[in-house]
């Protein structure tokens, strides 16, 4: 039980926010979503630091949240709950339960009474219902608490009249009021007295965090049930009247357009089959089972147009990136100093999550309906508006729970395309990607090359000089316009989109004398975005893998180097933590190693140490239709990402992120060639699979007296990948410079056909079981 | 159109749909049964693992006229069924680990995890970490390490 002042016994010290009582048949109570954090000002970029350890790109994000000053609300139900529509984007990340968690927090009340679901698009919101960056909690958790703050004074008032009492003198037990003498009234019984007839602006103080029961609690997600049981629904689950199963047939070269279709009466004769119709990015094909779609998709004959790159393959673009290349600035400095040169390719990677591209669409004459998992909805149904030539508000865009998105659900390609195939067919569609179209057309990471020289004299860095140049990053979601409408506030000049991504999330944790890190991008008409995070997972390996060259150039231990050089308390804390917790510098034996590296980003830091065998019998084993290599046995990172909302949720965003990190660096891309990408499938595009997985994961979640919560859900993947490149380079003895390794061994599949694009879906199933 | 029946999760079922469809589709587009996922057509992923007679299999390779009047299939909504509970300790052990992150795949590893655990134990011994290695089922998510938690733990329920 806890005693509750209500925040009305000020406390001069602590920080009062205001809210709003809303007008509602039930109690809601309303907090601006630009509300919290400070807001600092800066005039000019001192010349020691770099940007994003002033302002990061969470700092930009959380700003441009800061800037409208629409509502969020929480509403008290008179069964006792609460509910919170959630302007946000969840796709596994856990971000629903951990609103739930700050919601019950301050209202006392159990985290399974508290039900967040997902806003549909809000344009009002503006730059306020895009998800990305690790950015949801940092810029939702002081809005969400005050919201729910207020509502708790307000039930506490009510209750006062209810019971008699002042509200100095109840108290409230999981979702129930309590007067001196044990007589009680629950929530529910309250909401409807507690609401209010016109809107009333109210100040309220927040829980601090010594009397925190709920927040920094491992909670299970409030999902759980749902995912195991089958019941949970995602876009392809949903029952929207009429809407019937659609397939697109795609063009043999990446983009390609169609041109005409040759045997569309034979097509629409096949059984399922109620409408073919042209659109712009193929030949949509509506029929009763997405079976028969396949089939359908699989006999077109359709002439084609060449895509927009045509002709290229990974040599041609590669030979691009160097053309574009900036020289590095550093010259050799003479006899005394030194310097460490090297030069790293990284592959295209595909960012498909398992649930492939997809979305309902309901196009009429005077408006539309989508439903799609979507990372930035307004930005998308302002585009779908713009494409059917109807008022932004005429679209009207449902966002569902995604099966997942590692930043391809920014985008809404399957949204803008359900709608094309709705109008041309003139009928509700659900559109679904095969999943050979969402491994080749789908976005990728781009490509990219990455140089780093750093000088050395007298057992010091001088000089860490990156650059990195990739295959342009599409930032076409909603994240552009942030960018030009903070500008002026931005510590990094007008350097353009991109660039100002990097420069607010790349930093070099160490004190390596004058720093300096560029990107340079190339447009090649690739469909590219970020993937679980944007440069760092690159940009990190690199650096860590020359961070262990300057060790050795200096005498030192690869751990004890990166303790010595790191600038920050935080970061010593995350390495001695992983060096203890997994015993650096034990013996091993040949052909293996142990890796460290450590990262900064999302306003936190971690470690990661990593074991990895290298032996033939390890890396020679045969998997059917799978690729092995080196086997990472043990991974033990420690993380402090500030204030750990829900640490089992946090442990499970640094898993995943750890299988991404391997993942990245060992297994997975995407082969270029004659214009189009070779991987269709999970047994071509080599993710991360049980074979691979490390039979040790643990993860430290770091003690910290930060109020504020960092990112979490991209933090785990730079870092793993960095340790398994420095074990690699430890344990053979070379450093690698192409990632993932595998990528430049002969191909380990058979690529499926071009035409058609889809292959035949198989017959055999039942010689399979086990 | 051809009819086709079959046992679904302990009831049966007759459709009216063209041979040759996979039953994945029969499932998901004909009998509305959303457990089973798409995630590759081509019985690479394993989302739609479900289980036919008992064993592990995937009806995005099965044409539905391959199922006899008599073949029971079991997908994750009949799970909990076969053991006459409201969860199959498998998912039990699932929820515990809380191992679902955006949960896509999850039915289909539960399936695959129930018949792997069932196989080690007709062949008299327990679950292995080389057992769990040759699971095909992919998690993009990245949430091997709870699965492989969770499919001890179920085990030892089973």
């Amino acid at each position: 039980m806890r005693t509750v002042p209500g925040g009305r016994a000020a406390d001069p010290g602590r920080r009062r926010f205001l809210g709003f009582l809303v007008a509602a048949p039930t109690l809601a109570a309303a907090a601006e979503l630009g509300l919290g954090g400070s807001t600092p000002a800066y005039a000019a970029l001192p010349s020691g630091p770099q940007p994003p350890e002033i302002y990061d790109l969470n700092d930009m994000l959380t700003d441009a949240a800061r800037a409208t000053s629409n509502l969020i609300t929480v509403v008290i139900n008179t069964d006792g709950t609460a509910s919170f529509e959630l302007p946000r984007s969840e796709n596994g990340q856990g971000i629903t339960t951990s609103t739930a968690m700050l919601i019950a927090e301050e209202l006392d009340l159990p985290v399974d009474r508290v039900k967040v679901t997902l806003a549909p698009a809000r344009p009002e919101l503006v730059f306020n219902q895009l998800t990305g960056g690790s950015n949801t909690t940092v810029s939702t958790f002081t809005p969400i608490r005050v919201a729910a703050a207020i509502a708790k004074g307000a039930l506490l008032d009510a209750a006062a009249l209810e019971l008699g009492d002042t509200v100095a003198n109840l108290t409230t037990k999981a979702g129930v009021v309590e007067a001196p003498g044990g007589r009680t009234v629950s929530y529910g019984d309250l909401a409807a007295k507690a609401a209010v007839s016109s809107p009333r602006r109210v100040e309220v103080e927040l829980t601090t965090k010594r009397d925190y029961t709920v927040i920094g609690t491992p909670q299970n997600r409030l999902d759980a049930r749902a995912a195991v049981t089958g019941a949970k629904q995602y876009t392809l689950d949903l029952d929207v009247p009429d809407a019937k199963p659609t397939m697109i047939c795609r063009a043999p070269t990446l983009n390609g357009k169609p041109k005409a279709i040759r045997n569309r009466a034979a097509v629409e004769a096949m059984p399922g089959i109620t409408d073919v119709a042209l659109v712009p990015t193929g030949v949509a094909v509506r029929g009763e089972t997405f079976g028969q779609c396949i089939d359908a998709v699989r006999a077109l004959d359709v002439s084609w147009i060449d895509g927009t790159v045509a002709g290229q393959s990974d040599a041609t673009v590669l030979k691009a990136l160097r053309a574009a290349e900036v020289p590095l600035v550093v010259p050799k400095l003479g006899p005394l100093v030194k310097t460490v040169d090297a030069d790293f390719t990284f592959w295209f990677r595909s960012n498909s999550s398992l649930e492939p591209n997809c979305a309902i669409a309901d196009v009429r004459k005077d408006g539309a309906e989508v439903w799609g998992a979507c990372k930035s909805p307004i930005t998308a149904a302002e585009e779908i508006a713009t494409m059917l030539g109807m008022a932004p508000t005429a679209v009207k865009f449902h966002v569902m729970e995604g099966g997942g998105s590692f930043g391809r659900k920014l985008f809404y390609d399957a949204a803008v395309e359900a709608a094309q195939c709705s109008k041309a067919i003139g009928k509700p569609v659900r559109l679904m990607w095969h999943r050979t179209d969402d491994s080749r057309v789908g976005r990728t990471h781009p490509m990219a090359t990455t140089r780093i020289r750093a000088s050395y004299a007298a057992g010091e860095v001088l000089t860490y000089e990156q650059r990195h140049t990739s295959v342009k990053t599409d930032f076409g979601h909603g994240l552009g316009e942030i960018i030009t409408a903070l500008a002026g506030k931005l510590p990094v000049g007008d350097i353009g989109f991109s660039q100002t991504i990097f420069a607010l999330t790349q930093e070099v944790p160490y004190n390596f004398g004058a720093t300096n890190q560029l990107l340079n991008e190339v447009d090649l008409g690739f469909n590219t975005s970020s993937m679980r995070n944007i440069y760092s997972p690159d940009v990190a390996a690199a650096r860590e893998l020359v961070v262990d060259q300057l060790a050795k150039k200096l005498g030192k231990d690869p751990y004890r180097f990166r303790r010595e050089f790191t600038k920050s308390e935080r970061a010593r804390a995350v390495l001695d933590k992983v060096a203890q917790a997994g015993s650096w510098g034990r013996s091993m034996a040949p052909g293996t190693a142990q890796g460290i590296a450590l990262h900064k980003e999302y306003k936190g830091v971690n470690a990661v140490l990593v074991e990895i065998d290298c032996r033939p019998g390890t890396v020679n084993r045969t998997v059917r239709d799978g690729v092995t290599g080196p086997r990472v046995t043990k991974v033990v990172m420690a993380v402090d990402v500030g204030l750990a909302i829900n640490p089992r949720g946090l442990e499970a965003q640094m898993q995943g992120g750890i299988m991404d990190g391997l993942a990245n660096m060992l297994t997975s891309s995407l082969h270029l060639q004659d214009g189009a990408f070779l991987e269709g499938s999970w047994d071509n595009y080599f993710y991360t699979r049980e074979w691979n997985v490390p039979p040790v994961v643990e993860v430290h979640i770091m003690p910290s007296d930060s109020e504020e919560p960092g990112g979490a859900g991209e933090f785990g993947v730079a870092s793993t990948g960095a340790a398994v490149v420095c074990a690699f380079a430890r344990a053979t003895g070379t450093m690698p410079t192409s990632f993932p390794l595998q990528h430049t061994k002969p191909l380990a599949f058979t690529p499926k056909t071009r035409i058609p694009p889809v292959p035949e879906s198989p017959t055999d199933g039942l010689d399979h079981t086990y | 159109m051809p009819n086709h029946s079959f046992m679904l999760n302990g009831e049966k079922v007759t459709v009216d749909v063209e041979d040759g469809v996979r039953l994945l589709w029969v499932l998901r587009d004909v009998l509305g049964v959303r457990g089973p996922k798409y995630g590759c057509g081509i019985n690479v992923c394993k989302a739609c693992t479900s289980h036919v007679n008992g064993k592990a299999f995937n009806p995005c390779s099965v044409p539905v006229e391959k199922i006899g009047e008599t073949d029971e299939i079991t997908t994750i909504e009949g799970l909990p069924g076969t053991v006459g509970a409201d969860l199959h300790p498998m998912q039990e052990a699932w929820i515990d680990r809380d191992v679902a992150q955006c949960g896509y795949c999850q039915p289909g590893q539960i399936m695959a995890a129930v018949a792997v655990v069932n196989k080690a134990k007709a062949e008299g011994r327990e679950v292995t970490d080389a057992d769990l290695d040759q699971i095909r089922n992919i998690c993009r998510c990245g949430t091997y390490t709870r699965i492989r938690e969770a499919v001890k733990a179920g085990a030892a329920h089973m």
